[in-house]
C-alpha cells in the first residue's frame, strides 16, 4: 500500500516538475509547481513529517505561490520572447541534468543506503505527535536559530516593502513630523475684535 | 518494500529536473525563481527521507529552517522583479546588462 502511494506520488511530482519547467505559460508553471507541493506533501506524510507536509501546503501553496501568481499576473510579460532560445538549449540542459543525475545516483545509488545500512523504522503509534516531537528539539536546542529565522522573516518585510514602496512627488503624504510638532499658536491665532452693536438694537 | 535509495532517487530527478529547468528557461527570471523552489524542495524531501530512517527529528528542524529562509527569499526575490519590471519593462535575463557583466 505504502509503494503503491509512494510511486503513485512520486510520479505525480515528477511530472509535473517536468510541466513547469517546459510549459510557456508562467501561470501554468505557478500551478504546476503548486501540483509538485502537492505530491511532495504527500511523500512527506510517507516519511511521518505531518507538521512539516502541512505546513508545505499552507505556507507554500497558501502564501509563496500566491505571490508568485501575484507577480505573474501583474506583470505584462512577452512569453514568445522569452520562449526563445528553448530548444537551442534543450539538449544543453538534458545533459547536464544527466550528468547531475548520474553523479547523485553513483553516491545513493546501488545499496550505500540500501535496506541493509538503513533498516526502516517501525511506524510511530497512533498517538505519537509529530507537532510535539518538533516543538521541544524547536523550543529547547535549537531556539537561538529559531530566533534568527524570525529576524530573517522581519528582514524579508522590510525589505520586499521597502523595495516596492513608490514615492509619487504629486500626492499628499501626512507629514507625520510636522504634525507632531506643531503647536497651539501655529494653527490658532486670537485675534482682539472691538466690540460694535449689532444693527437695530440700540 | 520503500528504502532510503527510493526517496534519495526521487530527490535527486526532481534537482535534476530542475537544474535542466534553470538551463532551458535562461531568460525568465520567474520561471528561474520557480527552479531554485523546486530545488530547496528536493532538498528538503532528501533532508526528511534521512531524517526519519536515522530516527533524528532534527532534519526536520532543519527543514523549517530551509522553509523559512525560502519564504523570505521568494518575497524580496518577487520584489526585487518588481521593480526591475518598473524600471525597464522587461525580464529578460538578456536585457538586464546595466552592470555590464
Amino acid at each position: 500500500m505504502e509503494t503503491i502511494l509512494f510511486y503513485f506520488f512520486s510520479a505525480f511530482m515528477v511530472l509535473s516538475a517536468l510541466m513547469v519547467i517546459t510549459v510557456h505559460n508562467p501561470v501554468r508553471a505557478a500551478f504546476f509547481l503548486v501540483l509538485t507541493f502537492f505530491a511532495s506533501a504527500v511523500v512527506w506524510l510517507l516519511l511521518e513529517a505531518e507538521f512539516l507536509a502541512v505546513i508545505l501546503i499552507i505556507v507554500y501553496v497558501g502564501a509563496v505561490m500566491v505571490l508568485f501568481l501575484f507577480v505573474v499576473m501583474m506583470l505584462d510579460i512577452n512569453i514568445t520572447e522569452l520562449k526563445a532560445g528553448f530548444v537551442k538549449n534543450l539538449p544543453l540542459a538534458i545533459a547536464v541534468a544527466l550528468v547531475m543525475f548520474g553523479t547523485i545516483y553513483y553516491v545513493v545509488g546501488g545499496d550505500q543506503f540500501g535496506i541493509e545500512h538503513f533498516a526502516t523504522p517501525d511506524r510511530h503509534a497512533a498517538d505519537y505527535s509529530n507537532i510535539a516531537e518538533l516543538g521541544k528539539l524547536l523550543y529547547t536546542e535549537y531556539v537561538f536559530a529559531f530566533e534568527i529565522a524570525a529576524v530573517i522573516l522581519l528582514v524579508g518585510i522590510v525589505a520586499a516593502i521597502s523595495l516596492t514602496l513608490r514615492r509619487r512627488p504629486n500626492t499628499r503624504h501626512q507629514k507625520i513630523e510636522d504634525q507632531i510638532a506643531v503647536k497651539s499658536e501655529d494653527r490658532l491665532r486670537v485675534v482682539e475684535v472691538a466690540p460694535h452693536a449689532r444693527k437695530g438694537e440700540r | 518494500m520503500l528504502t532510503l535509495t527510493h526517496y534519495l532517487i526521487l530527490s535527486a530527478i526532481v534537482f535534476s529536473i530542475s537544474l535542466a529547468g534553470v538551463f532551458i528557461n535562461r531568460k525568465n527570471i520567474i520561471i528561474l525563481l520557480m527552479c531554485v523552489e523546486l530545488m530547496l524542495l528536493a532538498v528538503n524531501t532528501n533532508f526528511i527521507a534521512f531524517s526519519y530512517y536515522l530516527n533524528d527529528t532534527a532534519g526536520q528542524v532543519f527543514v523549517f529552517f530551509i522553509l523559512t529562509v525560502a519564504a523570505a527569499e521568494a518575497a524580496i526575490g518577487l520584489a526585487i522583479l518588481v521593480v526591475l519590471f518598473r524600471n525597464k519593462r522587461t525580464i529578460n535575463v538578456e536585457d538586464l546588462d546595466t552592470l555590464k557583466g
